[in-house]
């Protein structure tokens, strides 16, 4: 789950983590009295979404006086920004974030993930901070710097240290480099993060380390334990037939083709798109129905479908293991009748009880395509849309 | 032979009140599975009652403790059905007691939590198959997990994958075109799991009764390339490859924990340029998983060799 900038700073701020004094705006009156009670020379306003690169598209300035804040909180606010992370249909800004300008002295990188390689949570730090973390990996991956931490003691401040020394942070500001790294790891751990991203860390001209940017993500697993966490969610932020789909336990996840795909299991839905493709045709969405597909949730999944307008047509593509093709099929042909579906449909069922599954589905009076196996399946339904 | 299980494989079933667990306990049962008993913290002394398929009626005694179960009925292997926040725990519990085998197939466990349980684990004897997996089967012999058992058939090609589904979908393929399978392991979805792909094809190699292997990735982290490497430079086998998620999003969560490409990799292209690399054949769809063995199988000569029993 992603939350703000601002919110991760309001996280980040319980633990000791440095951040600029700053508030959150949802309007232009509410920025400009936001900037007031800053009180300071210079105002940064910063657009709030859920995506990297705001500064590129317009979505940070400098304002030097509360006319500018707002000028520039005008502009932005209901503006739609396109960055690399948004699409290329953007994302509107809602809400902003009014902070204090520091003088910067020089930016750095600090990140937090959990390495899949090792098993372990590593903190990741380099020189080249304000530039994505990707490109200084892929261009001169020697300039990030790694420290892995063992869960039993968690991030030891000599390798916070070793951390602020290998990239160079001033001499005089290593201990308090460290603290934050400290505090930075703390906060991760407590608050069950997948990213914690601070680019950039700044060192300023009056001698501070502090976070002029963060990214916080949280491991949806781990939120049944962190009701604080879900509260900071924005749903205008998530794409609704995704919100709609969690609400019944489906895993879906909107895509740009007019192939409609309901599948069971992950990875047979990934690579249900990915056969679509093969063929010449386009997944609209990814969609696993998971183990215990009821006709409930089928018909479920079928509106949320069928509710994306790019959809020209379905292909269900079931392994019955556990659950059996005929109980399947009964829930398919339910769920069509009730939708009132009026677009191409290819089922292929295999597995527990599949002729009956067919039969089912053949006697049901609606116009369902049956496939033999995965291929066949693809083929029909990219040659029904076409 | 096969790996990590097979006929006398003694298994307890972590939780076995519950009703998913009780459900694959008679799945297990029924499929000749030695289960001999389980765990539920607090019904310690009670036993469960489980009406088979045939007609008979098995009763299995509950224990408190992983350590007292194992004590009573010898058993070597444990599996756990527990919801998430308790999942971690019973893993715990069952490497504390030096269970030989544990088998996790919960869903939706916190990262953080099998990061400790990794760490825990270190110098530990206890093997950890997932979470987040379907499970392991040696065909004709011994089903612990969500699988279902009928579709497979006893043989000679081992099956590794990341994802339920998919392995059902290639154990299927393979079974229809009369190639029987010496064990198929699901290691699970999650980014941070017992045993990777190294581990299940280490066994494969070294087990007499495995003439090939299908190994089935998708995007996400390197495990796929560490163990392309591993192939070229130790495997005697064939291996025949999949990667699902050609067509995912950067950035997106596809269904599984683990399988999302962060920072531009993990890319299902770039896993499959290793892979092809490394000498593995790659099937091109996951349609065509089996006839892309049987393909391989031919070129080496050990075709009929793998379609015998």
């Amino acid at each position: 789950m992603n939350i703000h900038e601002y919110q991760g700073k309001e996280v980040l701020k319980q633990y000791g983590v440095a951040v600029p004094e700053g508030r959150v705006a949802f309007s232009v009156d509410e920025a400009v009295a936001a900037a007031e009670a800053l009180n300071s020379p210079v105002v940064v306003v910063k657009a709030q979404i859920h995506a990297g690169g705001r500064g590129k598209a317009g979505g940070v300035k400098v304002a030097k006086s509360l006319e500018e804040v707002r000028t520039y909180a005008d502009d932005i606010l209901g503006k739609v920004l396109v960055t690399h992370q948004t699409g290329p249909e953007g994302k509107e800004v809602k809400r902003l974030l009014i902070e204090q300008g520091c003088d910067i002295k020089k930016e750095y990188y600090v990140g937090v993930v959990v390495d899949r390689g090792t098993g372990r949570v590593v903190m990741m730090a380099s020189e080249e901070g304000g530039t994505e973390i990707e490109e200084v990996a892929a261009h001169t991956p020697e300039k990030i710097i790694k420290e892995i931490i063992d869960p039993a003691i968690g991030l030891q401040a000599f390798q916070a240290r070793r951390l602020a020394f290998a990239i160079n942070i001033p001499k005089e500001l290593i201990q308090e480099a460290a603290r934050f790294m400290l505090a930075l790891y703390e906060a991760f751990m407590d608050k069950d993060c997948s990213i914690a991203e601070i680019n950039p860390l700044v060192v300023t001209g009056d001698g501070k380390v502090m976070a002029l940017d963060a990214k916080l993500n949280f491991d949806a697993n781990a939120l049944y334990r962190h009701p604080e966490i879900v509260a900071l969610r924005d749903l205008e932020e998530e794409d609704v037939k995704e919100i709609e789909a969690s609400k019944y336990d489906l895993s879906y996840i909107a895509l740009d083709g007019n192939i409609g795909c309901m599948v069971n299991g992950a990875g047979l839905a990934m690579s249900t798109m990915d056969i679509i493709k093969y063929y010449g045709g386009d997944p609209a969405n990814f969609l696993d129905v998971g183990g215990g597909a009821t006709a409930e949730k089928v018909t479920e999944a079928f509106k949320i479908i069928l509710s994306d307008s790019k959809v020209k047509g379905i292909f269900v593509n079931i392994f019955g293991g556990i659950m059996k093709c005929d109980v399947i099929a009964s829930g398919i042909v339910e769920a069509a009748k009730q939708v009132e579906l009026d677009r191409p449909l290819v089922v292929r069922l295999e597995g527990t009880n599949v002729e009956l599954g067919k039969k089912i589905l053949g006697e049901s009076g609606l116009a369902i395509v049956s496939a033999d196996s995965m291929a066949d399946g693809a083929q029909k339904i990219v040659a029904l849309v076409s | 032979m096969s790996i990590l299980i097979g006929k006398q494989t003694r298994v307890i079933t972590q939780g076995i009140t519950g009703k998913t667990a009780l459900f694959h306990a008679k799945g297990a049962l029924d499929y000749g599975t030695q289960m001999v008993g389980g765990t539920s913290p607090g019904k310690g002394g009670t036993q469960v009652d489980i009406a088979l398929e045939n007609g008979e009626t098995v009763s299995l005694p509950v224990f408190n403790t992983v350590r007292e179960a194992k004590e009573a009925t010898g058993a070597t292997a444990s599996v756990i059905y527990v919801p998430p926040a308790a999942a971690a725990d019973s893993i715990l519990e069952a490497v504390e007691a030096e269970m030989e085998l544990v088998i996790c197939i919960t869903e939706g466990i916190p990262v953080l939590d099998m990061v400790k349980v990794k760490r825990y684990m270190e110098g530990k004897k206890t093997v950890l198959i997932g979470p987040n997996c379907p499970g392991v089967i040696t065909p004709g012999e011994c089903k612990i997990g969500i699988m279902p058992g009928y579709i497979h058939l006893p043989g000679h090609v081992g099956v590794v994958s990341r994802s339920g589904t998919l392995t059902y979908e290639a154990v299927h393929q393979l079974t229809t075109r009369g190639i029987g399978q010496s064990s198929a392991v699901g290691i699970g979805g999650d980014p941070v799991k017992g045993s990777e792909f190294i581990d299940i094809l280490q066994r494969f190699n070294e087990d007499e009764d495995t003439h090939a292997v299908i190994m089935i990735g998708e995007i996400g982290g390197t495990a796929e390339e560490e163990a392309a490497e591993w192939i070229r430079d130790h495997m005697t086998k064939p291996v025949v490859g999949f990667i699902g998620g050609a067509t995912a999003p950067a950035g997106k969560r596809m269904g599984h924990a683990g399988a999302i490409i962060s920072g531009g990799k993990g890319t299902a292209k770039e896993k499959i340029e290793k892979l092809e690399e490394c000498g593995i054949t790659v099937a091109p769809t996951p349609s065509e998983m089996g006839s892309t063995l049987v393909r391989v199988l031919e070129e080496k000569g050990i075709l009929q060799a793998c379609q015998a029993r």
